[in-house]
């Protein structure tokens, strides 16, 4: 299983991880050999499986809406690495 | 007897006596953190004022009931209020979180004393400490050797007489392999058993927050205060609790143990082996039943942990984009080249790696292949767990292939690195419990006798540990850290 310099590129950008071209070579070549390990599982047949999404019986939870204290806006900002008029501040969306 | 070498017990039980105060212990703590953390490196962050006006705190109070006056650490990758967490990674390197997880408040109502927060492969993505952003962590057995991980801050700091416990996270085996490393107690609860709220999340699915410490009976303790239903983390379960230090008896008598063939083959050292068949040697003695049994799709369990950690990995940490929290690139001139920038800034190289694997398993066109082929095979390994657990309480076999290995030695080979984990992912990939305790020594290098118990039957698995552990004196041996007896 090889993976391609341009799939590396297309997975990076969905990832929004901006990749140097030795780190593209060097994932390239690291996944190739993870999935070409991991179709070891394509010798199972699964046919008719139901695939396993939670290990314990999930069920929805309801409650009471209640009005209950929530944390300060201050204490939430904070962390923030930019922040203006109570709010975060990121670089032009459009 | 100095005071940092005394357990969890043994502390209460001095300060019951009132043989020595809380300041006494946190000195006594903070002394040895200071002659050998040098050498370990176990700590990230260490808090000796506020561990000190604590413990005055506690004495001024003048009576101790649970964890009054006991040091612990945490795990860095658990919030804590107002104490820097910072997943071992850049991206987070000055986030403060302005709340507690819920296992790290419940420490704190019982009167426990964070000492610091503990080093491990950045966002718990590794077995051996090394992926650390800041410093790897050293095996107090042998200083040129890792502690193994993610966890290996704790179990380091455990082992070497840091801290008496301290609670980790265990994904596919984050807990029971550094313990097994560093020859201390590791207990992954069941899945749900303890609440993740406020604990970064790797893979959700998998993830469990646990327990070290030197003996069983402190793990059953702290277990106790940790576990239970939490409105916080819809995934905690509502379930009667039991007290878990009831099952510290010295009796197995008719218990039905069940070792896999498939878990003493090829790739398992013969040492080890050895090592681990004299364990079930003992537990026969003891009066169990010992019987060998067949988990047929274990060598599937790797592989599918290799899709489904990653997958779950990659969505978990989209969260860290520069905009609330952590590393910021304030080059970017738009938005996507910010989080890109930032990213690629703030993430180590195996985090990179995963999100990438992860993505691309998820990613259009390949999910069918490669997640959901994953969560089938998820399926057919519970099944084997099942069968197994229909005729037998307790499952029993190493918890690590080899002994500690060489700070270095698997750097840049990530599948050999995963290959640590062949033991212990399969019991996450089923959400079960499991344990790992010292078992013995090769060339000086501690043995972990990994226990794998029925979902929400930790009970079994501390009866067991129990046993064994009154019954031999491997949890008594101490590591010599660079001349310095403990």
């Amino acid at each position: 299983m090889t993976i391609s310099f341009e799939e590396v590129e297309h997975v990076a950008l969905l990832a929004r991880l901006q990749l140097k071209e030795k780190e593209k070579e060097k994932y390239a070549e690291h996944m190739g050999s993870i999935l070409q390990y991991v179709d070891k599982l394509q010798q199972l047949d699964t046919e008719g499986v139901e695939p396993l999404d939670h290990i314990l019986p999930v069920f929805n939870i309801f409650r009471e809406d209640q009005v209950k204290p929530a944390p300060k806006r201050e204490e939430i900002l904070a962390n923030a690495p930019l922040v203006e008029a109570g709010q975060y501040k990121v670089p032009k969306i459009i | 007897m100095e005071l940092y070498e005394l357990t969890l017990h043994e502390l209460q039980q001095v300060l019951d006596k009132q043989e020595a105060s809380a300041t006494e212990i946190i000195s006594s703590v903070l002394g040895r953190i200071n002659k050998v953390e040098d050498k370990i490196q176990a700590f990230i962050t260490l808090d000796e004022e506020g561990a000190m006006a604590q413990a005055q705190q506690c004495d001024a109070r003048g009576s101790f009931s649970g964890l009054d006056g006991i040091p612990y650490g945490l795990k860095d990758i658990i919030c804590s209020q107002g104490m820097r967490t910072t997943c071992a990674s850049r991206m987070l390197e000055n986030f403060v979180p302005f709340y507690d997880a819920t296992v790290a408040a419940r420490l704190k109502a019982a009167g426990g004393i964070l000492v610091g927060k503990l080093n491990l492969d950045e966002f718990a993505m590794g077995s051996s400490t090394e992926q650390s952003a800041f410093f790897p962590t050293r095996n107090p057995w042998d200083l040129t050797r890792v502690p193994g991980g993610s966890s290996g801050g704790s179990a380091a700091a455990v082992a070497a007489g840091e801290i008496p416990f301290a609670l980790g996270t265990d994904t596919g085996g984050s807990i029971r392999q550094p313990a097994s490393y560093c020859g201390v107690v590791g207990l992954k609860p069941t899945y749900g058993r303890v609440s993740r709220y406020g604990v970064v999340a790797y893979a959700s699915s998998l993830d469990q927050v646990g327990v070290f410490s030197r003996e069983v009976g402190d793990c059953a303790q702290v277990l106790n205060l940790i576990a239970g239903k939490d409105s916080l983390d819809s995934t905690s379960v509502e379930l009667e609790k039991p007290d878990f230090t009831s099952f510290l008896r010295d009796d197995i008598k008719g218990l039905k143990i069940a070792y896999p063939r498939e878990y003493f083959q090829e790739g398992i050292e013969t040492e080890i082996k050895n090592t681990v068949k004299q364990a079930l040697l003992k537990y026969e003695e003891l009066g169990a039943i010992v019987e060998e049994v067949s988990l047929p799709h274990s060598e599937y369990a790797l592989p599918a942990y290799y899709l489904v950690a990653p997958a779950e990995a990659s969505a978990n940490l989209a969260r860290f984009d520069g905009v609330r929290y952590g590393l910021r690139d304030f080059q970017a001139e738009n938005v996507i080249e910010m989080f890109s920038s930032t990213r690629a800034e703030g993430f180590g190289d195996e985090v990179k790696m995963r999100i990438m694997l992860g993505t691309y398993a998820l990613s259009s066109g390949y999910y069918d292949a490669y997640y959901l082929k994953a969560l089938k095979v998820r399926r057919l390994i519970k099944n084997d767990f099942d069968k197994v657990f229909a005729d037998y309480d307790l499952i029993v076999a190493p918890t690590t292939p080899t002994t500690a290995f060489k700070l270095g030695e698997q750097v840049g080979d990530p599948l050999t690195l995963y290959m640590n984990d062949i033991l212990t992912v399969p019991v996450n990939m089923a959400g079960l419990p499991g344990m790992s305790i010292p078992c013995g020594f090769l060339e000086g290098l501690p043995v972990g006798l990994q226990l794998i118990g029925r979902a929400f039957d930790e009970g079994t698995l501390i009866r067991a540990a129990y046993a064994f552990e009154q019954n031999t004196d491997y949890h008594q041996a101490k590591p010599d850290i660079g001349g310095d007896i403990i």
